[in-house]
């Protein structure tokens, strides 16, 4: 799978340090589906799972954001165990409404799963607006605008930090570079405010690019402020190749993304870390408006599972689920209501397990 | 029975500042400048600006000349000083805009480095303007990938991400500070949800990220959801700022009967993000930044000195930005007939569009247009 030579330390995960369960030929991941939507989609994936004997077996932790604070551990427990998991995104409450914040945020820190990649790609066979989009969003996950730490100073001035340091900083960056470099891609761009926040984005932006300078010459490094990158991304994201972002422009970057694609239904995303992965959708919504209803689209779910396997080394595995879930969307018959088709969650689900019957 | 007259798309247009006497007057950051006696009209403070300002500039007082506009200009010089430590403004700027209360602002050029803080946050800080208007509309005759573009949003202007607080902690880790009061962030949703109101637009869509940063822009919701009391005939809706960039990105027509309100960075990314969707760049994009006695109005884009002094560049946005400005002063009626002749002229044909938008067209013969469509 690794067909060319580099050495250990610059890949920041590698299949041999990281050495998933696996037991007797089969992998034992965890597995938690999460709020709103999450247990249709990750249904969806067992089913398509079973159907094409793919071994892994998956140990669920069923937590819901609306828990309490303690309950994050047995999430985080299962996932140090096992070093790989799926899930599917947790609610988070407002602040008056829950004790604790988010236990996304909370699981990505706790496994110090720093780097969160989100290939945004126009599917075959969705219609959007601007064709053949291909932009990825490498997101660091564990500081910046969410290290939530925040007080009230005086009754009604809240202060909020955004911390920035050279370490994370410098392993986001490396990342990233590492990521071109494994999928052939040619240019990084560090996203930042600089010119505003100058000591913390500035740190950022001059990391990424003394980085890209000293140990990357062969990729392309540049900057651009987030407003703009934000305006050239719906106006013409063909100029994007890899983006490198601190966490919150991650968040506007990567919906744009999913925007110009056709919707958060079809991200595949994963968080990489050192010792573990945590594989989910890459465009971070809960659904709980259609939680229920069998309408949601389990693309994004299937697709992060294939990344998943990828990850584990069962590439015809996940190579086999990825193209009968593209051919299905291509087809155009069997599509959710998020890309213009109606179809149920599980008679797309269906369709895909067609597909995989059918070919050989 | 005029109005009945009027070309529909202004009824409604979001340009409107200050709409007609159909509709309330937003009760903050009213304009109560008054004409000079002697000459009967107003003085408005204008700062060229830097690379293309003079050239654009020239432009707008050619067609408000034309247009018999009762404005008179008293030109401002803001290359700031550094005094003691700080960006300043020079005394002379300060002091006319303080006494005229209104200025239009070409664009600026922040000099990189100098340890100048941005000109822009300076002028912000100094005449306490908290709020920041951008509309942004598709123009007929610009086809962009994007159709039925109609935003407006409204960003708050002095704190928040941009307080400039920062420290290194230790070396290699670096903190920022993000300030949230709950004055400035009920002063901009009173004004979102009165603009909302003098523009005739039903819904105020509070953007934030409470999610993660639970006290502070949970602070701003909150305070939202207490305005939200007064103001019974405008929904507010609360919007988590990843759903606001993903439903604008897939269908911005869904936002044309509201008004979103941010606090600064956000506010900052998706007003861009706005004029990318409406014309790619910002090049098209007027502001008004009010504050409570004073307002400035300005074209967003830069200054673009590789086109500067060329008779190229396009003044559109600074031209949209002066009828914002006409309607806050109260002179609604110039403001339509100005942006009518403009819009209509950029949509009659490629000969009377710049360069920038696709034409041949170049500055002093698109002005030449506009003046003849009066």
């Amino acid at each position: 799978m690794y067909k060319y030579i580099i050495s250990k330390r610059s890949l920041a995960t590698l299949r041999e340090t990281v050495a998933p369960k696996e037991y007797g030929g089969r992998f034992i991941v965890t597995l938690i589906p999460g709020d709103g939507v999450g247990k249709e989609v990750t249904d969806s994936v067992l089913s398509i799972f079973a159907a094409e004997n793919v071994p892994v077996d998956f140990e669920t932790v069923d937590i819901s954001g609306n828990d309490a604070a303690d309950k994050v551990n047995a999430a985080v427990e299962s996932l140090q165990r096992n070093k790989i998991g799926l899930k599917g995104l947790l609610h988070t409450g407002a602040a008056g409404e829950t004790d604790h914040g988010s236990f996304n945020v909370a699981l990505r820190k706790r496994l110090d799963v720093y780097a969160n990649v989100a290939h945004f790609k126009s599917l075959p066979g969705v219609q959007t607006r601007i064709p053949n989009v291909d932009l990825v969003v490498i997101r660091e996950n564990t500081e910046g605008e969410f290290s939530g730490l925040e007080h009230e100073s005086v009754q009604g001035v809240v202060e909020s930090l955004k911390i920035v340091t050279r370490a994370k900083t410098e392993r986001i960056a490396r990342f990233a570079f590492d990521y071109a470099k494994r999928h052939g891609r040619k240019h990084v761009t560090a996203i930042h405010k600089a010119n505003i926040m100058k000591l913390g984005d500035g740190l950022f932006r001059n990391t990424v690019a003394e980085i890209g300078a000293a140990e990357y010459k062969d990729i392309e490094t540049s900057a651009m402020i987030v407003d703009n990158a934000s305006m050239q991304a719906v106006a013409k994201p063909h100029q994007f190749d890899v983006m490198v972002t601190p966490s919150m422009y991650g968040t506007i970057l990567g919906n744009i993304g999913a925007g110009l694609i056709g919707g958060p239904g079809l991200v595949a995303g994963a968080n990489y870390g050192r010792e573990y992965a945590v594989f989910e959708p890459g465009s971070r919504h809960v659904g709980l408006d259609i939680q229920g209803q069998n309408v949601a689209n389990p693309t994004a779910m299937i697709l992060s599972a294939t990344l998943m396997l990828d990850h584990l080394g069962l590439t015809r595995h996940a190579e086999r689920i990825s193209n009968a879930v593209h051919e299905v969307i291509a087809e155009g018959q069997t599509t959710t209501r998020d890309i213009g088709g109606s179809a149920s969650t599980t008679e797309f689900t269906k369709a895909v397990i067609g597909k995989l019957a059918s070919a050989q | 029975m005029l109005r009945a007259l009027r070309t529909p798309t202004l009824r409604n247009s979001s340009m409107r500042l200050m709409s007609t006497t159909a509709h309330p007057q937003p009760s903050i950051g009213r304009f109560t400048g008054k004409p000079d006696p002697n000459t009967g009209k107003f003085t408005v403070s204008f700062i060229e600006g830097d690379g293309i300002g003079p050239e654009i500039s020239q432009a707008v007082k050619s067609i408000f000349k034309a247009a018999d506009v009762p404005v008179q200009w008293e030109t401002c010089d803001v290359t700031p000083l550094f005094i003691n430590g700080l960006t300043t403004i020079p005394d002379k700027a300060v002091q006319s805009i303080n006494k005229n209360l209104v200025a239009l602002k070409g664009p600026l050029a922040t000099p990189i480095g100098k340890g100048h803080r941005s000109l822009n946050l300076t002028l912000r800080k100094t005449f306490g303007l908290f709020a920041n208007v951008r509309p942004a509309k598709s123009v007929a005759g610009f086809k962009t990938t994007y159709s039925d573009v109609d935003l407006v949003l409204i960003r708050e202007n002095t704190e928040g991400e941009y307080s400039g607080i920062e420290h290194v902690v230790t070396p290699g880790v670096v903190q920022s500070i993000k300030l949230i009061t709950r004055d400035a962030s009920e002063r901009v949703i009173r004004y979102a949800f009165e603009y909302a109101r003098a523009i005739g637009r039903p819904r105020v869509v509070v953007v934030h990220k409470s999610t993660i940063q639970r006290l502070s822009d949970g602070l701003f919701v909150n305070v939202a959801r207490e305005l939200a009391k007064e103001y019974p005939d405008i929904i507010m809706e609360e919007q988590l700022l990843d759903n606001k960039v993903l439903n604008v990105v897939q269908n911005p027509a869904s936002y044309t009967d509201a008004v979103s309100v941010c606090p600064n960075l956000y506010g900052d990314i998706l007003s861009d993000l706005n004029s990318g969707l409406s014309a790619g760049s910002l090049g098209l994009t007027p502001s008004a930044n009010i504050g409570n006695k004073i307002s400035i109005f300005e074209a967003v884009h830069g200054s673009a000195p590789d086109i500067a002094g060329k008779n190229m560049a396009n003044p559109t946005a600074l031209l949209l930005s002066s009828c914002m400005m006409l309607n806050h002063m109260g002179l609604n009626q110039h403001a339509d007939k100005i942006q009518d002749a403009v819009l209509s002229t950029i949509a009659s044909s490629p000969e009377n569009r710049t360069g920038d938008l696709g034409g041949s067209a170049t500055t002093s013969s698109f002005t030449d247009a506009v003046i003849s469509k009066l």
